[in-house]
């Protein structure tokens, strides 16, 4: 289909600027990017007949990382060596 | 729980049932990366890549230290043990459970929807057969008609033997009084004549009718003791 329809994994790297040109970066967009990002994880992980571990633990890695990444500056002073 | 997140009936189906969930969800290695990573290494790389990738990211990271080794990766190595020993062992018993709660779910739905066709099949038999009722009214019609024409017959036979019986009933009496009369006049006038007759016999013609009398009963038993 047209370049601005497509969903963000089928676009090749090398048309990712013209993409992100077409996106919609009003405040609905965003919402709506979120929502339509949300949902397609829904119904691939969780809205399924025999789901395994697989969909809360992907979110549970995620939100893992997510909290190191914003404490980073707080671990970053309990490191063990000076110079690396 | 409401999924405000999925697409309502919007398109022109809308009247069609609802697609069913699919069976199994994305594929998902270790059940932490999507299958899809792997797919899409692979073409470059080959079996080995994600894993020299994983291996590479985490020399990286320990070594210039952007994790940070302290108390909390202790916790978190025994915690995904616990987790993972867990998942591993109640896993299948967890699954079945919850299919088992969904196949009850299920066979309720469906025994009501089976319930709910077969008094929908029953009440369109039982319709059937009344409008197969139906066409027999003729011959109910023709049936009362006879019953009735057989009423009407019968009180019409009925009355006319009544008629029949109250009529002979006074020509009967009719003739048994001619009968009584002519019965009474017949009397009268025997014992009329009788009586006249009886008084016209004189004394005179009394004796000589005894006299002749004798005379032949006498010459009757001369003739008669001859005879025996």
């Amino acid at each position: 289909g047209p370049l601005s329809e497509r969903p963000l994994m089928e676009v090749r790297l090398g048309e990712l600027h013209t993409w992100i040109s077409t996106c919609n970066f009003s405040p609905q967009g965003l919402l709506g990017a979120v929502q339509r990002a949300w949902s397609s994880y829904c119904a691939k992980y969780i809205h399924v007949k025999q789901g395994g571990p697989a969909g809360i633990s992907m979110l549970l890695a995620g939100s893992c990382l997510l909290s190191y990444g914003w404490n980073y500056q707080h671990f970053k002073r309990h490191r063990w060596r000076k110079y690396h | 729980v409401l999924h405000t997140t999925r697409s309502l009936h919007t398109s022109q189906q809308s009247l069609a049932p609802v697609p069913p969930l699919p069976e199994k969800g994305g594929e998902v290695r270790h059940g932490l990366i999507p299958e899809e990573f792997f797919q899409f290494l692979y073409p470059k790389t080959g079996v080995t890549g994600p894993y020299m990738l994983g291996t590479g990211l985490l020399l990286y990271i320990l070594s210039k230290e952007i994790y940070v080794v302290n108390h909390e990766t202790a916790a978190a190595a025994c915690i995904l043990t616990v987790i993972i020993y867990a998942i591993k062992k109640f896993g299948g018993d967890v699954a079945a459970f919850a299919d088992k709660l969904n196949e009850e779910k299920i066979a309720t739905a469906l025994a009501v929807k089976n319930e709910a066709m077969q008094t929908l099949q029953t009440a369109i038999e039982q319709e059937k057969k009344e409008q197969w009722r139906v066409e027999g009214r003729s011959y109910l019609f023709d049936a009362k008609r006879n019953n009735i024409a057989m009423l009407l017959e019968t009180n019409y036979r009925e009355r006319l033997l009544m008629v029949y019986n109250e009529v002979k009933k006074r020509l009967d009496y009719q003739v048994a009084m001619q009968n009584l009369k002519r019965q009474k006049e017949q009397d009268h006038m025997i014992q009329w004549v009788e009586r006249n007759v009886i008084q016209s016999i004189t004394p005179q013609q009394q004796k000589e009718s005894i006299a002749k009398c004798i005379l032949d009963l006498k010459a009757l038993s001369k003739s008669a003791q001859a005879a025996v």
